[in-house]
């Protein structure tokens, strides 16, 4: 049987064991891509609560204003930083630029990420 | 005298329509010896219907590349000691992304048809042979040839996630042979061949070919590189500059 397409191919592309590390920008640029469509998606539904009046958009920010909300809004930073650093790379290299180091502009872009995370957790968490 | 581990060849089997399954094969080998020695021994010693690719025995055919403990080698020139210990076991698969024929055989029939669309040559005048950015003079001389350094084992298409969920998409050894040759020779054509739906633009950088390219070929760097070049080819095209079109030899 030829490697048609199917479920379980399609799995194998969250699956880390025995690859390296570019198979963690490969996995982490496609979690961090579907997370932010479905953030997306939810922020249109938020906004849409606009066009109810100001009652319903008032009661929507009383709701997101709890803490599991403010993690969502956390992890929604994170995926924006890995994504759009690891994108970089990944446009460059695609110009030809910076191959050879690909492994090393990986590490210290997704460095970068951590830092960034780390200030917008503790602006967020810490100091609001 | 030398030292003897005992280890578990944990084998991935297949005979026609059967679906996988794995069977264990303990046996005494020097820790010196390859992975592929080991295979050969229970070919020769356990069970001989085991059937499995092998030539040359010295990373020259390409022909023994399998996943050893999840990882594509090629077993020729994997010592044992470096992907187990005594009393360890090695798992022994067939690569991934082609069709499993027998046992540890796979059909690299697409692979081969593909690297002759993209006019593959195996020996090539020295300076046109390795990376563009390594500084061997030993290289410099056109008058002589060697053979080039993809051995054709499919390695790097086993590793590919692309490749995992298509098999329409060339793959890396194919683009790669396609980078190598554009550069030999200007071949217009060859930009045209890679510039595709599954060619250079399907590839999404996980660089797993270059990885586990057991003979320095660096798929994922002459993919990006053939990348630039369609892009040159696509600008001077979008402004009318001339190319001059070579043909290949």
């Amino acid at each position: 049987m030829k490697n048609a397409s199917s479920p379980q191919n399609f799995l194998r592309w969250f699956d880390p064991r025995y690859r390296q590390i570019g198979t963690w920008g490969f996995i982490l640029n496609r979690v961090t891509a579907l997370g932010l469509t479905l953030y997306l998606f939810m922020h249109l539904i938020a906004l849409g609560q606009l066009a109810k009046g100001a009652a319903a958009y008032d009661g929507f920010i009383a709701l997101v204003e709890n803490p599991l909300f403010k993690l969502g809004e956390m992890l929604v930073i994170a995926a924006g930083l890995i994504h759009g650093l690891n994108g970089i790379r990944i446009a460059l290299n695609s110009f030809g630029i910076g191959t050879r180091y690909q492994r090393v502009m990986f590490l210290g872009l997704m460095a970068l990420a951590v830092v960034g995370i780390a200030i917008f957790g503790a602006k967020m968490f810490l100091f609001s | 005298m030398s030292e003897k581990w005992n280890i578990t060849l944990i084998i991935t089997r297949k005979k026609g329509d059967e679906t996988p399954h794995t069977q264990a094969f303990p046996i005494e080998v020097d820790p010196d010896e390859y992975v592929l020695d080991g295979v050969e021994r229970v070919w020769a010693f356990h069970d001989r219907s085991l059937t499995f690719r092998h030539a040359c025995h010295h990373s020259t055919c390409g022909a023994c590349g399998m996943r050893v403990n999840g990882v594509e080698k090629l077993t020729c020139i994997t010592t044992i000691r470096s992907v187990t210990q005594n009393g360890g076991t090695l798992r022994i698969e067939p690569l991934r992304n082609f069709p499993v024929i027998s046992d540890l055989v796979v059909d690299m029939g697409a692979m081969y048809l593909r690297l002759d669309a993209a006019h593959f040559s195996q020996v090539a005048p020295l300076p046109d042979t390795g990376l563009p950015f390594e500084d061997d003079p030993a290289t410099e001389d056109p008058q002589f040839e060697r053979l080039v350094d993809c051995i054709e084992c499919g390695c790097c298409i086993s590793a590919c996630p692309i490749a995992t969920t298509t098999s329409t998409y060339m793959g890396p050894a194919v683009l790669a042979a396609i980078e190598h040759r554009y550069r030999e020779t200007s071949d217009i054509s060859l930009l045209n061949l890679a510039d595709g739906e599954d060619g250079v633009w399907r590839c999404h950088s996980a660089f797993e070919c270059s990885a586990v390219c057991p003979s320095n070929v660096d798929p994922g760097w002459r993919i990006m590189n053939l990348r630039r070049k369609v892009i040159g080819h696509r600008v001077r095209r979008f402004f009318g500059i001339q190319t001059q079109e070579k043909v290949l030899r």
